[in-house]
């Protein structure tokens, strides 16, 4: 449960994006997670001095070893240290996993909307891969918002995930790629109505990301006739 | 164990504090001061009028239920107070004007149970102690900084128990219920807290 602190172990890291990080790290004593869930990240510095924040979990069932994808904020104090100054073997603690709402379970059959926006792909992204993971057919639909190509995280991984059940669509709000049948621009209702799975199947919503991008996606997906009690949101901040 | 023993213990991270912030001692711990104020809520914003809005006071006395006038007709407090969300902000000093519980709960006769269930339009619901909604600690709020509540912070009423963490001060509130024992409202079931003390730091079951 999410009672202890867990010690944590950075074991690998890159930069799959300009101005984020992905971060592999191995967690003792870890009771697995649902796909969706966030843990609450605890840093020591060397004179006692804590801070803490919460982090998405990309990765989801009983492994101990959890992944993570760090925006950085430039004027943050936690975001820069994990994009810029962990290193691999520098450790952490852990607490967690938190979150009993915002997650896919593979006994879930009913079709389902995912819609992110920048890092808010990462607890989506553990929802796609606990559908892989468990042979589910249930039908999966992603909307997935960044500022331009550079700047999406797991493209080549969902890229794979795509099929006749799992639809991508990519949204580009500063600059699409070459010949892109859209031009960049936010999410609005005529977008949604268009990328979204349709009110009348009764999707589950989930969407994650910056409060400003959940907040204008929910509002207009309700507006397009949602059921409220089918979105669920995970609003990261900012 | 002693702070020296601790310290050996402790799980440093290397390099990591050259950006840090003060803390500040009127803050509960963990918690950062923003200026704005974010918004919280499981799912989208409902959409009630004050003409259509109702609260229903059900105790084991019987129910009772109050339209938007009878609330405007209840002796208003003015209110400022600190308020602290579970994601780790916390504002200072906010100001709100509404109408404390233990008028709301008097007008229902009293009541000799533990617990309420606030229940919310958009089906949201959270447990309260009956001992932290009376004596002055908890108010029907319907003003924020002198004016009507926004959509998404509850409008056009919501509670405020400021002494918890805030989602506990459930928006677009719509009724209580006492109950003989505290059950877990929707995120005290989905890991939250069941009481939600930010001073003990009670954020997750
Ligand atoms: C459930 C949940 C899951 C999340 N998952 C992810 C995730 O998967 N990936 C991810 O990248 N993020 C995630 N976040 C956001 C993350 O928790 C942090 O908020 C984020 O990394 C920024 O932290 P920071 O310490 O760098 O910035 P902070 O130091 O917290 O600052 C945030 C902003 O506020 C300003 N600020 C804060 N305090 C002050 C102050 N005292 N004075 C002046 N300015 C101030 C800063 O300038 C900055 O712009 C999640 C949040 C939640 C709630």
């Amino acid at each position: 449960m999410s009672g202890d602190w867990l010690p944590a172990t950075v074991i690998d890291a890159d930069w799959p994006i300009p101005t984020g990080r992905s971060l592999w790290v191995r967690v003792d004593g870890w009771p697995g997670n649902l796909a969706g869930q966030h843990v609450d990240v605890r840093l020591t510095a060397e004179d006692g001095y804590r801070a803490e924040r919460s982090y998405s979990i990309s990765t989801h069932g009983p492994s101990p070893v959890l992944e993570f994808a760090v925006d950085e904020l430039p004027d943050g104090e936690v975001s820069p240290y994990l994009v810029h100054d962990i290193e691999v073997g520098d450790r952490f603690e852990v607490r967690g996993p938190v979150g009993r709402y915002f997650v896919w379970e593979p006994a879930q059959t009913g079709p389902v909307q995912l819609i992110a926006g920048g890092s808010g792909i990462v607890p989506l992204m553990a929802m796609a891969r606990a559908r892989r993971d468990s042979g589910s057919d249930a039908p999966f639909k992603l909307l997935y918002s960044v500022r331009g190509e550079p700047y999406a995280y797991f493209a080549e991984e969902l890229e794979q995930l795509r099929g006749e059940t799992f639809g991508i669509d990519w949204v580009y709000t500063k600059r699409a790629p070459e010949g892109w049948h859209r031009p960049p621009g936010r999410i609005d209702r005529e977008l949604l109505e268009q990328l979204v799975i349709p009110a009348a199947e009764q999707p589950s919503v989930y969407i994650c990301g910056p409060t400003p991008f959940v907040e204008a996606a929910a509002n207009l997906l309700v507006d397009l006739g949602h059921d409220p009690a089918r979105i669920r949101t995970e609003r990261f901040g900012g | 164990m002693t702070i020296s023993e601790e310290r050996r213990t402790m799980i440093v991270s290397r390099g990591f504090g050259e950006r840090r912030r003060e803390p500040d001692p009127s803050l509960p711990p963990g918690q950062r001061t923003t200026e704005d104020f974010p918004v919280m809520s499981a799912g989208p914003t409902p959409v009630v009028s004050p003409a259509d809005w109702r609260f229903s006071i059900a105790t084991e006395r019987g129910t009772a239920e109050w339209g938007w006038d009878d609330l405007m007709a209840q002796p208003i407090d003015d209110v400022t107070t600190d308020i602290h969300c579970v994601t780790r902000w916390s504002k200072l000093g906010t100001r709100w004007r509404g109408v404390s519980l233990d008028h709301v709960l008097a007008a229902a006769g009293g009541t000799e149970q533990v617990s309420a269930m606030i229940d919310c339009y958009g089906d949201y619901t959270t447990n309260v102690p009956i001992a932290d909604l009376v004596g002055g600690k908890a108010w029907l709020a319907f003003e924020f900084e002198g004016e009507p509540l926004e959509p998404e912070h509850g409008f056009p009423v919501r509670l405020i128990v400021p002494h918890l963490y805030f989602w506990k001060s459930a928006k677009w509130v719509r009724g209580l219920r006492t109950q003989a024992v505290d059950e877990p409202g929707f995120w005290e079931v989905n890991g939250y807290h069941q009481y939600g003390d930010p001073w003990r730091e009670q954020r997750y079951w």
